[in-house]
C-alpha cells in the first residue's frame, strides 16, 4: 500500500516538474505493476519480521551511505541553480529538439518525437528489456506448460461472489481497453505511448483475472499466444529498422517509409510504438501470470 | 544559493535512503524496495535537471514560448521501464530462492549454504 | 551493406533473440542461435577490416546526425573487442549443446538461447554504440539476460548468487546512471565524443569530478574489481558450466572496455597530483587483486571457484595496465583483455566437459581422470601454461608487454608483484593437474560411486573442436604476436594521441 502510495507522489513530483509523460508512466509502473508484483510475491512468499542479525553490517553501510552522499552533495555544490534555463544541459542538444522537431517529424508532442524517432534506438533497446524481463521470469517461474491445475484461486475468487464487483467491472474492462488504444494511438499529441498503452491493456486484463478467475482469462489470452506476441513486437519495432536498411538508409531510418518526411516520421513511429505497445502488454501478462500461477503453487502446498 | 540547490538535496537524501535499505537490510524483498527508492530518486534528479523555471510541458501549444527539456523525460522513461523489468525479474528470483530455501532472510541462506 | 556493419554487429542477435523463441525446440533453438552467433562473428571481423583500410567507422542511428541521434562508433578499440566477444559468443555456443541438454530442463532449453543471444547483443551493445545512455540501456539487456542465464544453473545456490549480482549489478549500473546524468548537467550532451570535446572546459568542476568517481565505482562493481569482486565467484560457480565459459571471456572484458574509454576518452583530468593520485589508486587495488585472489585461489576445493578467484587476479593485471598510464602499459592490458579471454574460455570448457561427466568439478574427484580424457586434460594443462605465463603460450605475451611496460617507467616492485603472481598461478595450477596425471584414479577406491565416468570415455567431439580451437589459438598467438600486438598497439596509441 505504502509503496503504490510513494509511487504516485512519485508520479505528481514529476507532473510538478512538467515532465508529464514520466509522470503518467510512473503512475501507471509506481503505482500500479510494480506494487502489485511485490503484493503477490508477499503472497506468495509470506511476510518474514525477523529482526537484521549482525549488528556491524548496518554501521559499515551507514559510512557507506554516508560518504557517497556527500560525495553527491559536492557534486551538485557548483551545478546549476533548479530550474536555471541558461544550465548547460539546455544549451547543447536539447533546443533542437524544441525548436525543430515540429517541423522535422511534425507532431507536437517532443518527448514521443526524441523517444521514436531522435532516439528511436533506445526505445529499441528499452522493448529487449522487458523483453529479456520477460524471458526471465518464464523461465524462473514456470515449468509446466499445461496450466489446467489452476483452480485453487479461481475457488476463493469464486467463493467471493462479489456480484457487484463483477458488474462494475464488466462494465468498466471494455473503457480500459479502449482508453489503451486511445493512449497508444495519441501518443503523438498528448502524453502516452505504446509503453502506457501497453500497461493499461495488460491492467485490464489482470482486473478481468481477478474478478473472473485465471481459466476463463485464459481461454482469452493462453501463454502460447501472449509468448509468441511478445517475441512479435519486438520483431515488428526491429522490421522498421530492417526496411530502412533494405532500402538502403541507416537503421531506424523512417523516411524510406513514404516520399513525404513527415508522413514517413509518422508512419514509423506508429509502427514502433504499435512494437512497443503490444511487447509491453504482452509480458506483463507473461509475468502476472506466472506470479498467479506461483501463489497457486504455493496454496496447494499450504493444503497439504 | 543555497535554496537553489535545495531540490537536488532532497533527492540525495531520497537516494541514500534507498541505498542504505539495499545494503543494510537481511530481507530480500526489502532490498529490492531500497533498490526501488534508489532508481526512483535518480530518476527524479533527472527529471530536476530537465526542469527550466516558467516552462511548461514539453508539448507544443499556442502561446508557450519556453518548455521544459525533454532529453531527460525521454532517458527517464527509458530508465523506468528498465526498472521495472528489474523488479520483476528480481521478485521472481525472491520468490524461487523461498522455495527453495524456505525463507527470504539473508542471514538465513546464507547459513544454511555456508556461502 | 558493407556501410552498415556496425548496426548488423549488434541487430543481428538482437533480432535474433525473439525469433528464436518463436522456435520453441531446443535442437532447433541451437542450431539457430549457433547461426546467428557465426554471422555475428563475420560481421565482426569484417569491422575489424573496415576499421583497419579507413579508420574510425561513424554510423548515425535513424540518419539523424551525432549529437541529436545516437550514434555508433566503432575505432581499433572496440573493433577488437567486438571480435573477442563475438568469437567467444560463437565458439561457447558450439560447445553448449551437451552441457545444456544435461544441466537445464527440456522446456527451459530454447530459453536458455533466447537469453543468450540477448546476453551477446547486450556486451556488444555497450561495446559499439557512442553513446552514453545507450550503454546504460545494453548494460540492463545483457545484465537482466545474466542474472538468468545464472539462476538456470542446476544448484540452489545459483538463485542466491544470481540475485547477489543483481542487486550488485543494479547498484552498479545505477551508478552508472548518476554520473551519466552529472556529465548531462554539465556538458548538455550524451554523445561520447562530443562529451570528450566539452567535458575539458568544465573539468575542474565538483560535478564532473562527481560523475567521474561514480562511474568508476559503478564500472568497477560491473567488472568486479578487488575489493568489489565478492559476488564473482558465486555467479561464476553455480551458473551453469557454459555460461560460466561465456561470461569469463566476455562480461568483465567489455566491463574493462567502458573503463578504457571513460579513464582515457571520456575524461582528461588535468590536474596532475589527481591524476597520480587515481593510478596510484589503480596499481595499488590491481596488486593486491593478483596476490590476495590468487593466494584465495589456491585454498579452493572446487576447480570452478579457483578459476573464478584467478579471474579477479587477471583482472589486477589489467588494472595494473592501466596505473601505468602509458602507451605500452594500455596495450599489455589490452593484449591481456584478448589473451585471458582465450585461456579462460578453454580452461571452463575442459571443465564443462569434465562437469559434463562427473556432475561435479571436486579436485578431489579429479584424481586419474586424465587417463580417461586425455584430450580435456591435455589441453586444460596447455592452457594452465598460459595462464602461469610460460614462453610460447598468450599469457606470456601479455605478461611480458607489462613487465616492459613497468620497466620503462622503472616501477621495479610491479614486476615483481607480476612474478609472485605466477608464482602462486603455478601453484593453484599444479594441484589440478597433479590430481588428473599423477594420482590413482578414484574408481578404484569405490567402484559403486562413479557409473557414468566409466560408461564412455572422452568428452564429446562438440565440446573438443571448440577447446581445442580456443587452446591452438593460445598456443598460435602465443608465438605469431602479430595480429593482436599490431591491434592492441595501435588502439592504445589511438587513445592516448586523440586524448
Amino acid at each position: 500500500m505504502l509503496f503504490s502510495i510513494y509511487g504516485l507522489i512519485s508520479a505528481s513530483f514529476f507532473m510538478s516538474m512538467d515532465a508529464v509523460d514520466v509522470a503518467f508512466t510512473e503512475a501507471a509502473v509506481g503505482a500500479g505493476v510494480s506494487p502489485l508484483l511485490m503484493l503477490a510475491t508477499l503472497a506468495s512468499v509470506g511476510r518474514y519480521q525477523k529482526k537484521p542479525t549482525d549488528p556491524e553490517i548496518p554501521k559499515v553501510a551507514l559510512l557507506l551511505v554516508i560518504i557517497t552522499g556527500i560525495l553527491l552533495i559536492i557534486g551538485t555544490l557548483d551545478m546549476p541553480a533548479f530550474g536555471a534555463a541558461d544550465a548547460p544541459a539546455h544549451q547543447h542538444v536539447a533546443p533542437r529538439y524544441i525548436k525543430e522537431s515540429p517541423e522535422e517529424i511534425g507532431i507536437p508532442n517532443m518527448v514521443t518525437s526524441v523517444l521514436a524517432s531522435y532516439r528511436a534506438y533506445d526505445t529499441l533497446g528499452e522493448v529487449v528489456v522487458i523483453f529479456t524481463a520477460g524471458i526471465g521470469v518464464l523461465s524462473l517461474l514456470n515449468f509446466r506448460r499445461r496450466r489446467r491445475n489452476i483452480h485453487l484461486i479461481d475457488d476463493i475468487i469464486a467463493i467471493d461472489e462479489h456480484k457487484i464487483l463483477r458488474i462494475v467491472s464488466k462494465i468498466l474492462i471494455p473503457p480500459i481497453l479502449i482508453f489503451g488504444l486511445y493512449v497508444q494511438f495519441h501518443g503523438d499529441f498528448g502524453p502516452g505511448g505504446g509503453f502506457q498503452a501497453g500497461v493499461i491493456f495488460a491492467a485490464a486484463i489482470i482486473l478481468y483475472v481477478l474478478f473472473f478467475g485465471v481459466k476463463y482469462a485464459h481461454q482469452v489470452v493462453n501463454q502460447t499466444f501472449v509468448r509468441v506476441f511478445s517475441a512479435i513486437g519486438v520483431l515488428l519495432y526491429g522490421s522498421v529498422g530492417v526496411v530502412s536498411l533494405l532500402n538502403g538508409k541507416n537503421f531506424l531510418d523512417y523516411h524510406v517509409l513514404a516520399e513525404n518526411p513527415t508522413t514517413a516520421q509518422h508512419i514509423g513511429i506508429l509502427v514502433i510504438e504499435l512494437g512497443v505497445g503490444i511487447t509491453v502488454a504482452c509480458v506483463m501478462i507473461l509475468i502476472f501470470f506466472s506470479f498467479i500461477e506461483n501463489i497457486e503453487k504455493v496454496i496447494q502446498e499450504l493444503r497439504k | 544559493m543555497i535554496l537553489d540547490l535545495f531540490n537536488y538535496w532532497v533527492v540525495i537524501a531520497l537516494m541514500m535512503i534507498g541505498f542504505f535499505i539495499v545494503i543494510a537490510r537481511g530481507n530480500l524483498v526489502k532490498k529490492i524496495i531500497g533498490l526501488n527508492i534508489f532508481q526512483t530518486s535518480v530518476f527524479i534528479f533527472y527529471i530536476s535537471a530537465g526542469k527550466v523555471n516558467g516552462g511548461t510541458a514539453p508539448i507544443v501549444v499556442e502561446g508557450a514560448k519556453l518548455y521544459s527539456n525533454p532529453l531527460p523525460h525521454v532517458l527517464i522513461l527509458t530508465a523506468i521501464v528498465v526498472g521495472i523489468a528489474t523488479t520483476a525479474l528480481a521478485l521472481s528470483l525472491v520468490i524461487r530462492i523461498k522455495a527453495n530455501y524456505g525463507s527470504v532472510e539473508e542471514s538465513v541462506i546464507l547459513k544454511q549454504d555456508k556461502l | 551493406m558493407i556501410s552498415h556493419l556496425p548496426i548488423l554487429q549488434v541487430i543481428i542477435p538482437l533480432l535474433g533473440a525473439p525469433a528464436c523463441l518463436l522456435l520453441n525446440r531446443p535442437n532447433l533453438a541451437w542450431l539457430f542461435s549457433i547461426l546467428v552467433s557465426v554471422l555475428t562473428l563475420i560481421t565482426s571481423i569484417a569491422l575489424l577490416m573496415q576499421v583497419q583500410a579507413q579508420g574510425t567507422i561513424s554510423y548515425m542511428l535513424g540518419g539523424w546526425e551525432a549529437p541529436w541521434g545516437i550514434e555508433y562508433r566503432i575505432d581499433f578499440i572496440n573493433a577488437f573487442v567486438l571480435v573477442i566477444v563475438s568469437a567467444l559468443g560463437a565458439i561457447t555456443l558450439i560447445a553448449a549443446k551437451d552441457g545444456i541438454s544435461k544441466e537445464i530442463a527440456e522446456p527451459k532449453q530454447p530459453l536458455f538461447y533466447v537469453s543468450f543471444l540477448l546476453c551477446l547483443a547486450g556486451l556488444l551493445g555497450i561495446t559499439a554504440t557512442g553513446d552514453a545512455f545507450n550503454i546504460f540501456v545494453f548494460l540492463e539487456i545483457s545484465s537482466l539476460a545474466t542474472y538468468t542465464l545464472i539462476a538456470m544453473g542446476d544448484d540452489r545456490r545459483a538463485l542466491w548468487s544470481s540475485y547477489q549480482y543483481l542487486i550488485v549489478g543494479t547498484i552498479g549500473a545505477t551508478f552508472i546512471l548518476i554520473g551519466i546524468g552529472l556529465m548531462y548537467m554539465m556538458t548538455g550532451t550524451l554523445n561520447i565524443h562530443d562529451l570528450a570535446e566539452r567535458l575539458p572546459a568544465v573539468t575542474a568542476s565538483n560535478a564532473v569530478l562527481a560523475s567521474y568517481a561514480f562511474i568508476l565505482v559503478g564500472v568497477a562493481l560491473k567488472l568486479a574489481l578487488f575489493p568489489l569482486h565478492f559476488w564473482l565467484p558465486n555467479a561464476y560457480t553455480y551458473a551453469p558450466n557454459i555460461v560460466t565459459v561465456f561470461l569469463a571471456g566476455t562480461a568483465t572484458k567489455v566491463a574493462i572496455y567502458l573503463l578504457i574509454r571513460f579513464n582515457f576518452d571520456v575524461y582528461e583530468i588535468s590536474a596532475p597530483q589527481f591524476k597520480y593520485m587515481i593510478n596510484m589508486v589503480f596499481i595499488t587495488l590491481g596488486i593486491m587483486a593478483v596476490i590476495i585472489a590468487s593466494w584465495t585461489a589456491i585454498y579452493q576445493t572446487n576447480i570452478k571457484r579457483m578459476l573464478a578467484y584467478s579471474s579477479v587476479a587477471q583482472i589486477g593485471y589489467m588494472i595494473l595496465g592501466f596505473g601505468l598510464d602509458s602507451v605500452s602499459g594500455l596495450q599489455a592490458s589490452l593484449l591481456h583483455l584478448f589473451n585471458h579471454a582465450l585461456m579462460k574460455g578453454g580452461l571452463f570448457i575442459a571443465l564443462t566437459a569434465v562437469a559434463l561427466k562427473l556432475g561435479k568439478v571436486e579436485l578431489d574427484d579429479l584424481n586419474g581422470l586424465a587417463k580417461k580424457m586425455p584430450w580435456t586434460f591435455a589441453a586444460f594443462v596447455i592452457g594452465g601454461l598460459s595462464l602461469i605465463g610460460v614462453p610460447l603460450t598468450v599469457g606470456f605475451v601479455s605478461k611480458w608487454y607489462l613487465v616492459v611496460a613497468a620497466a620503462e617507467q622503472q616501477q621495479w616492485y610491479i614486476i615483481g608483484f607480476v612474478l609472485l603472481g605466477s608464482l602462486l598461478a603455478v601453484i593453484y595450477i599444479w594441484r589440478v593437474v597433479e590430481a588428473a596425471w599423477f594420482k590413482p584414479p578414484k574408481e578404484l577406491q569405490n567402484a559403486a560411486g562413479n557409473v557414468t565416468a566409466t560408461t564412455s570415455r572422452e568428452a564429446p567431439v562438440l565440446i573438443l573442436i571448440p577447446l581445442w580451437i580456443l587452446i591452438l589459438a593460445n598456443i598460435y598467438f602465443g608465438i605469431d604476436t602479430r595480429f593482436p600486438v599490431s591491434i592492441s598497439q595501435q588502439a592504445a596509441q589511438l587513445l592516448f594521441g586523440g586524448a
